[in-house]
């Protein structure tokens, strides 16, 4: 892979805290290697403004390895930045070349406020699991865990659904700020294992009853979850929660 | 202050039972009334807080991330092990038992890891019933592979994002807690100190990190479940937030810190690319089982990987230890990889690199492919094509990783790895309960010292965060809290919470005050420069020496001249940060010391003065068969104590993997 240094123009949203307006600042980096990280830029940035006596940008990261859901960016128009299937963590500085200007801000949705820069607040994710993203087993009342065969096929999707990293960069990207893709993830996974039968129907009414609370929009499947979501979760996972969410519903009616 | 392990009498196999038939309990209505706080929703905060909630008592759990899903346990790759035997290839609870204490060398008490089997079969059986879902069999049961340091197959994964998936179980089970009102979550809260009175530890001071508010909570019982402190090097595996300050406050407040230089060091990692990196990956150990390592033959051999012929290339591992090849436990592979490179044998542009290399693994998987398809014709192009094909379902995601973080396609080339610091088997000192040196202060998970020895082998720290947090620490807190059930609520209001919080909020006003001219970041840099060189992968006396003097040349510079700017009373990271720096520069003095104090070498602790003529660790059990347990006494001053180990089972011989 061949190495190359480049300077930047960056303008990055500023926001003291969740009270105050925000705006675009911009600032120029120089020197910045193709084989840093898109964070380690932002290091590089950091350190320069507190060495000038400026507030340093806030952001949220954590793992730097795609994984722990922290980091949270919008880049030049998109969640996570220009790679897909990847978070800003992962996303490298070969993106780039010399002399763009790169627009980075927070995940605007009502639903997840703006503490400071471009740190948002994501605690309504945490609610709707709350409301029933979960199978109700105490410690220590299980059963030995080969007694439970489950098909490999259906193992597998709900692994698939169950890498959601819970990052909200699907909200970010949604013109209607929906959050399905993460709740149907969820309900997804949990549906398709036998250990979410006997809460199926409750899980899957309660949790979208609680994403209509915490005011994310409704879906209008245009699909700019999936293309933005950095763990590949797929629309499908949707599909699979209306009909849930259907069943559950005409089942309670009766 | 109490230093007795409490180690029950008995049979070793009949310990933890005995112990469970004769605990004491506390009855429904008096759980209602006992408060308890958890630092860390990691494997261990997680299943602790969701389980003691599930039984009655009132908890609050404390995280510094903005969710509990996100603590650093969520980025465990490659698996967890337990004693199932489905694969029947010989495991027992005593054999993981035997495993993990030869592992570690011989330098943890086998009664805790005995404890560690037992449980561990039921901790597969409580996450497959909360719905995580762990790589199956076409037949539907549950799948596993090996990892280094044995013989069996005994880990249980989810392709590689084990940690992810039993996180998001515990996770899971601990929200549903919060919805029944029996936790309180505090995210995106640090705490700062933990407060005593009587003698006992009684809440904490923590702070709010969005509003840089100081808060008292109050517990009967205080849990650290804080993780581990190998950012003590700047660069590691460990997310960039992980520290040692809830640990290191507690250890100022009389809490013994347990094998303090004991760290791991990962032989397989993404290597180091320039100044500006801000942390290593880890590339899972799981990758032993079909990579095969190996350097040139001939020293600063410049030929791309592929040009180099099988007959020049040193598959050193498989060379060196035939038995367990490339298999052998971390700390053995580590040394080894550092050994071939300095010696000049290492590869990529810094020489400070070895390859990983999958070209057998996708020929083998491949031939068994096209046997399956009844393919008798097929080339080995396509052979290599379906070959790949198994290798991405194993490890695609790790793959995947390597190439966004690398530029380079590792299912062409061989992938470069060198060690890195990964794990802390070092940590609070507890005993058989789980309880610190302070009465009612528990450690669990990794922020404890307790079951790994010297060395930990793959897949047992989920394994021990687990066993701690679900089926440990539910009957160990109740032994004591049924003394407890008459103390009220103590208010906060009590002096000695508004002490600590007037020592806490001094010492954040003492830091805002310094406004010198360096970043905290550079003193961490400086830090992991000194602890990498001097306390890492190999030690010596002299070494040690300097690091202890340059480390408080450090600390010095650090309270004089470092720079952070922002507020106190609002959302301040460099703040943060600069708290954690600073205690991870006292930290390391003492990593340093624990590591002079200890000439020997076992597990990952490499003495060079201690090793065998073929450069393999010597160690001394006439006089370091102990656990050190340091005991804070001011400023740069400790005091070691000894906790003799005395191995009843497991007689210690020297480790040998050849
Ligand atoms: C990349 C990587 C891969 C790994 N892979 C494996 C594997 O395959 N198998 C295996 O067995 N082990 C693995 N490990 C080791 C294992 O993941 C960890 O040892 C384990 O997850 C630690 O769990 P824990 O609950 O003790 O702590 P953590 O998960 O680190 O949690 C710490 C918690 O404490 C909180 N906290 C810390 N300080 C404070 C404070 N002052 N105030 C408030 N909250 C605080 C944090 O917010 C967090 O919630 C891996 C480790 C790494 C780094
Ligand atoms: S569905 Fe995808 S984009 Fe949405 S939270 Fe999960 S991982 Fe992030
Ligand atoms: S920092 Fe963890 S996913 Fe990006």
């Amino acid at each position: 892979m061949e190495h190359y240094n480049m300077n930047l123009t960056l303008k990055v949203w500023r926001q003291k805290n969740h009270h105050s307006a925000g705006t675009l600042e911009s600032y120029q980096v120089k020197d910045i290697s193709s084989e840093m990280s898109f964070l380690e830029m932002f290091d590089v940035l950091n350190e320069q403004l507190i060495t000038d006596g400026k507030d340093p940008i806030a952001f949220d990261h954590d793992c730097r390895e795609g994984i722990c859901g922290s980091c949270s960016m919008y880049i030049d128009g998109r969640a996570h930045g220009p790679w897909t299937k990847n978070t800003v963590c992962q996303l490298h500085m070969r993106a780039f070349k010399n002399g763009d200007t790169i627009v980075v801000e927070p995940w605007r949705s009502k639903a997840f406020p703006v503490i400071k820069d471009l740190m948002v607040n994501r605690s309504a994710f945490d609610r709707i699991i709350q409301a029933g993203g979960y199978i109700s087993v105490n410690t220590g009342n299980a059963v030995d865990a080969n007694s439970l065969p489950i098909d490999k096929k259906d193992a597998d999707n709900a692994f698939m659904a169950a890498a959601c990293i819970g990052c909200g960069a699907c909200v970010a990207a949604c013109i209607n700020s929906s959050a399905m893709l993460f709740v149907s993830a969820k309900v997804a996974q949990l549906s398709l294992l036998p250990q979410g039968q006997p809460e199926r129907e409750s899980r899957v009414l309660n949790m979208v009853a609680q994403m209509d609370k915490e005011s994310f929009g409704n879906c209008s499947n245009t699909y700019a979850c999936e293309a933005e979501c950095p763990k590949g979760i797929s629309v499908s996972n949707i599909a699979r929660l209306n009909k849930e969410y259907l069943t559950a519903g005409l089942s309670t009616e009766q | 202050m109490s230093f007795d392990s409490k180690i029950p009498t008995g049979e070793m196999n009949e310990k933890w039972n005995d112990y469970k038939g004769h605990v004491k309990l506390v009855n429904p209505a008096n759980k209602r009334k006992l408060e308890i706080i958890v630092v860390g929703t990691g494997l261990a905060g997680a299943s602790a807080a969701a389980s003691l909630g599930e039984m009655g008592y009132k908890v609050k759990a404390f995280c510094f991330q903005d969710s509990p899903r996100r603590a650093h346990s969520i980025a465990a790759q490659g698996g967890i092990n337990a004693a199932k035997n489905y694969q029947n290839d010989g495991d027992s609870v005593f054999r993981l038992f035997y495993d993990t204490v030869k592992g570690g060398d011989y330098r943890a008490r086998e009664a805790n890891v005995h404890r560690l089997a037992e449980v561990s079969s039921s901790i597969i059986d409580q996450c497959v019933a909360q719905g995580v879902p762990f790589a199956r069999e076409y037949g539907g049961l549950l799948s596993n592979r090996s990892f280094g340091g044995t013989q069996v197959q005994r880990t249980f994964y989810a392709a590689g994002q084990t940690g992810q998936q039993l996180l998001l179980g515990a996770y899971s089970a601990l929200e549903r807690q919060v919805a029944l009102g029996n936790v309180t979550m505090y995210a995106r809260h640090e705490m700062q100190d933990v407060v005593l009175i009587d003698e006992k530890a009684r809440g904490i001071i923590a702070r709010n990190l969005v509003t840089g508010e100081l808060e008292k909570h109050f517990g009967h019982a205080v849990l650290l479940c804080s993780g581990g402190y190998g950012n003590v090097f700047y660069l590691s595996t460990n997310a960039m937030g992980s520290n040692v300050t809830a640990a290191w406050k507690a250890h100022k407040k009389g809490a013994f810190f347990g094998n303090p230089c004991f760290t791991q060091i990962h032989p397989t990692c993404i290597p180091v690319s320039g100044e500006y990196q801000s942390k290593l990956t880890l590339m899972s150990e799981s990758l032993r089982n079909d990579g095969r390592i190996w350097v040139p033959k001939k020293k600063d051999d410049n030929r791309k990987a592929i040009d180099i012929q099988e007959e020049e290339r040193d598959y050193y591992l498989e060379r060196r230890y035939p038995a367990f090849g490339n298999l052998v436990p971390r700390d053995v592979a580590s040394r080894a990889a550092k050994e071939r490179c300095d010696e000049g044998y290492g590869v990529g542009t810094t020489k400070l690199a070895v390859y990983l290399d999958f070209k057998d693994a996708f020929v083998r998987y491949g031939k068994i492919e096209q046997g399956k398809q009844g393919n008798t014709t097929g080339t080995l192009e396509e052979a290599i094509k379906l070959g790949k094909a198994v290798v991405e379902e194993k490890y695609g995601n790790l793959f995947e990783m390597y190439g966004k973080i690398t530029g380079e396609n590792p299912y062409e080339m061989p992938m470069r790895i060198y060690p890195a610091v990964h794990y802390t088997m070092g940590g609070l000192w507890v005993n058989y309960e789980l309880q610190t040196t302070v009465k009612g202060l528990y450690a669990l998970g990794e922020a404890n010292f307790s079951d790994h020895g010297a060395n930990r082998l793959g897949a047992s720290a989920l394994m021990q965060g687990l066993a701690d947090g679900y089926f440990v620490i539910p009957y160990t807190l109740g032994n004591y809290l049924a003394d407890d059930i008459g103390t009220a609520n103590i208010p906060t209001s009590h002096p000695a919470f508004e002490a600590t919080e007037k020592a806490v909020s001094n010492r954040i006003d003492t830091l805002m005050n310094i406004k010198g001219t360096k970043t905290v970041e550079s003193f961490h840099k400086r830090l992991g420069k000194i602890m990498w060189e001097k306390c890492g992968m190999a030690r010596n006396a002299k070494g040690l020496q300097e690091a202890i003097t340059e480390i408080q040349e450090l600390k010095r510079e650090f309270w004089s001249d470092v720079k952070i700017s922002g507020e106190i009373k609002a959302m301040n990271p460099e703040l943060d940060k600069a708290g954690r720096v600073a205690d991870f520069i006292e930290l390391g003095e003492l990593m340093c010391k624990d590591a002079l104090e200890r000439n020997e070498s076992c597990g990952g602790h490499f003495r060079e003065e201690s090793q065998t003529d073929d450069g393999e660790a010597k160690r001394d059990d006439v006089n370091f068969s102990y656990v050190s347990a340091w005991e804070f006494r001011g400023e740069s001053n400790w005091q070691l104590n000894k906790e003799p180990l005395n191995f009843e089972i497991v007689k210690p011989s020297q480790r040998s993997y050849k």
